[in-house]
């Protein structure tokens, strides 16, 4: 598809980072290289061609290429394409809402949760709402944890209870009033069509309704979730994937913490 | 199986089967003294009855719930339903739709005679034996004149959560080489004790499983299967609550493979053990007569458990299951048993431990189309790397002579695949089946290698588990949380207010009809 084997463009551009004027990188600063596929409901012509060749120039590309192209059913076209980015971003210039906390080790937050909070912190977990998966929720809390970081249920100082998935909110609050939970996780995982973000909104209305939303810790977390997100919602952090126990716990027992101080 | 291509004892295999065999007649012996909600709607629905009243609840619901509430129904909806048809000469769904409008108060019914109930009856069962005897002559026509796919069977999913956008994707899937279309159910459905009624264009993640949604898709994976020249089978999901009763309307329907596990609901949506392996039973009567290919999800225990540690669950547990479906009197042709081993993809030598278990289970299970699945529990959101995964699976696949693959989609635990990734995933599978096609004929295993005598290991240990099991019992057993790590007790969980003992009266013919495989009564 394209001019041969070595790229005889030019680089006829600056080739100095700017952090405030940040584009991809393919092999050369500021080249803008992006790779992207896509589906056009269009049949597999030249036409098909040029109109993902256009689209792309809508998109903010610069030289686009179609390298490959397949009809997949009659009247759908599948394209990989290549294209230089125009568009920068100031690197500068960004702030993202962070859970603010130092990350410990097992033996650090047990031995920090008998320093400075002197009894075990109660937690419970649950995949909830319709949501039938657990592996996030495992990953957090069982003993034996995910990619080598121990789960909650190991932690000595930590009363930790996965309740499982497809929890409905009134149970998991029954629960969190029967054991006096400190700390609530909330899991989610299937996102399609936002079905998390009513379930997850849905409990802090219950929450503070029972007069509970303010006692507690709540924490959400999934693949698909960010901390702002989660701030949004009315919870206090969110982990996303690449989060373990260690995280999770760190974060709850400072923020305890913080909140006993704040009260003294 | 002649020989082994790993040197199995096979007397260990034989033991392994006689102690899943205790086992399962242990939990025989339990379900046969038992009915539920769910078994007396699909009977409602074997008799005709279809339909909603007018807040939308299914008239097999009304019927059975009416019977719940007069406490009539441990003598089942068969005897009452042929009182009603002697007393006041209705067919079954006037009677429903009677019930629904309040115009007949079924608790009036005077306790008919058995000789009587049985010729009532009579009718409406060869109707309904025909009606999926039909469509089971439909299949293998089919079969004949179109033929289908070279094993293993591509499986694919589609998810849009519309019915309608379903067919569009099912129907491209199948030009692109799919064998099984599988149409997601929305999450949440396995816990509804209710089946929806009509054509569906909504949910989370998939549609809902109804009649009309099977009927639609049937027709629309007839018209693809005519053009492409093959047979295209339709895969749904009766697991959960209302197992028997969609497992009946796929029989119906004309579908051709069904999720049918009692042990996955039990473990993955905690759902009552008593229920549901009294849902099961029936349920695989069903689908045994139907000429159902039924799939259970093993590959689903090491989700939650260590994959290399507890490889033997996965073997018990199909042992387990295989004999259970034999006495449902569903044939080892169309136990599609799952058993994928989801390990993580940076343990050394993985690959080989894989290769050595899924030729252990084709070689203890020589005549099931078994069901092989990619791990979805390491799928990170690298495409790239995920493609390469699928691949290595897809690898195992065909060397060991798999009967269905479950195709691994590159954006798992990113959405449900959209149109171009379950074409990505049918190109990698075809490339690979077809390239690597003889390669389980040509290439021997090592004598005492590390594939050879991990297979005996796991064979070992699945011995050792059935053994333990047999001792205690199923029941217990789960309560121990020896499955997937996940605990269960025996009067915990959903649905168990829907199970009773079946009185004196209690009559359910099909159980007879459906395992000798008659048409008529």
């Amino acid at each position: 598809m394209s001019g041969g084997l070595y790229s005889m463009e030019k680089g006829n551009f600056n080739q100095t980072l700017d952090l405030k004027k940040v584009k991809p990188y393919g092999d050369t600063m500021n080249d803008g290289k992006t790779q992207l596929s896509f589906t056009l409901p269009v049949p597999c012509n030249d036409e098909a061609i040029e109109a993902a060749k256009q689209l792309m120039k809508k998109m903010g590309f610069d030289n686009p290429q179609v390298v490959f192209y397949k009809e997949l059913t009659k009247g759908f076209t599948f394209f990989n394409c290549y294209g230089s980015c125009t568009h920068s971003v100031d690197f500068t210039n960004i702030h993202v809402p962070k859970v603010e906390s130092s990350v410990m080790t097992m033996e650090e937050t047990d031995a920090y949760i008998r320093e400075n909070i002197g009894r075990k912190v109660v937690v419970i977990g649950a995949s909830t709402g319709t949501d039938a998966h657990t592996v996030g929720i495992d990953a957090i809390m069982n003993m034996k944890g995910y990619a080598g970081h121990y789960g909650l249920e190991r932690y000595e100082m930590i009363d930790a209870l996965n309740m499982g998935s497809q929890v409905p909110n009134e149970e998991f609050i029954a629960k969190a009033i029967e054991v006096k939970a400190d700390v609530l996780l909330v899991s989610q995982t299937v996102t399609q069509k936002d079905v998390h973000i009513k379930n997850m909104i849905e409990l802090v209305e219950m929450l503070e309704a029972e007069n509970l939303r303010h006692k507690v810790i709540l924490v959400c977390g999934g693949p698909r979730i960010s901390h702002e997100l989660a701030k949004e919602l009315g919870y206090d952090a969110g982990f996303s994937f690449n989060s373990y126990a260690d995280d999770v716990a760190s974060y709850f027992v400072q923020e305890m913490v913080r909140r006993k101080n704040e009260k003294i | 199986m002649t020989e082994s291509k790993l040197g199995l004892d096979f007397k260990k295999v034989a033991e392994a089967r006689k102690a899943a065999h205790a086992i399962a007649s242990e939990v025989q012996h339990f379900v046969e003294s038992y009915s539920t909600v769910a078994v007396e709607r699909t009977l409602c629905r074997l008799m005709g009855i279809d339909g909603i009243n007018n807040n939308e609840v299914p008239l097999p619901n009304v019927v059975v719930d009416e019977l719940n509430n007069k406490n009539m129904l441990d003598q089942g909806v068969l005897f009452w339903l042929a009182g009603a048809m002697i007393e006041t000469g209705q067919n079954p769904q006037q009677i429903a739709e009677n019930i629904a409008n309040g115009s007949l108060d079924i608790s009036k019914t005077k306790t008919p005679d058995k000789q009587a109930v049985d010729a009532a009856l009579k009718p409406y069962i060869t109707q309904a034996l025909q009606r999926i005897k039909a469509n089971r002559d439909r299949r293998e026509h089919y079969l004949a004149t179109l033929g289908e796919g070279a094993r293993p069977y591509i499986y694919v999913i589609v998810a849009t959560g519309n019915i309608y956008e379903d067919v569009v994707q099912a129907q491209a899937a199948a030009r692109q080489g799919a064998d099984i279309i599988a149409v997601i159910r929305t999450t949440g459905q396995s816990l509804l004790d209710y089946v929806p009624y009509g054509a569906t264009t909504e949910g989370f993640g998939g549609t809902y499983a109804t009649q009309e949604n099977f009927r639609i898709m049937r027709k629309a994976l007839n018209e693809v299967g005519e053009e492409v020249g093959r047979y295209i089978r339709l895969c749904n999901y009766c697991s959960g609550l209302c197992m028997p009763e969609i497992a009946v309307m796929g029989a119906l329907e004309g579908l051709d493979v069904m999720l049918n596990d009692a042990l996955y609901g039990i473990l993955f949506r905690d759902i009552n053990m008593q229920r549901t392996l009294v849902d099961q039973y029936f349920s695989r009567i069903i689908n045994g007569y139907a000429g159902v290919i039924i799939n259970t999800g093993e590959d689903n225990y090491l989700t939650t458990a260590d994959a290399f540690e507890e490889a033997r669950t996965v073997l018990a547990s199909d042992l387990i299951n295989e004999q259970l479906a034999l006495m449902a009197g569903l044939p080892e042709e169309q136990m599609g048993l799952g058993h994928a081993f989801e390990m993580d993809p940076e343990l050394e030598n993985g690959f080989l431990y894989e290769l050595a278990q899924a030729q252990m289970t084709r070689e203890i299970f020589p005549k099931a189309p078994l069901k092989y699945m990619p791990p979805t529990k390491f799928m990170t959101g690298n495409i790239f790397r995920g493609t390469i995964q699928n691949t290595l699976f897809n690898q195992i696949a065909i060397w060991t002579g798999q009967g269905i693959q479950l195709l691994g989609m590159m954006t798992e635990a990113v959405h449900t695949p959209f149109i171009s990734d379950r074409y990505l995933a049918i190109e990698n599978a075809k490339y690979v089946f077809n390239n690597m096609k003889n390669i389980g004929e040509d290439v021997e295993f090592k004598k005492d290698g590390i594939i050879q005598s991990r297979s005996r290991q796991v064979l070992q240990q699945a011995l050792e588990l059935l053994q333990n099991i047999e001792a205690e019992g199923l029941f217990t057993a789960l309560e121990k949380g020896i499955f997937g790590d996940v605990k269960r007790s025996k009067t915990g969980g959903k649905g168990l207010s829907g199970v009773f003992e079946k009185g004196n009266n209690y009559t359910n013919p099909f159980i007879t009809l459906m395992k000798e495989r008659r048409t008529e009564a």
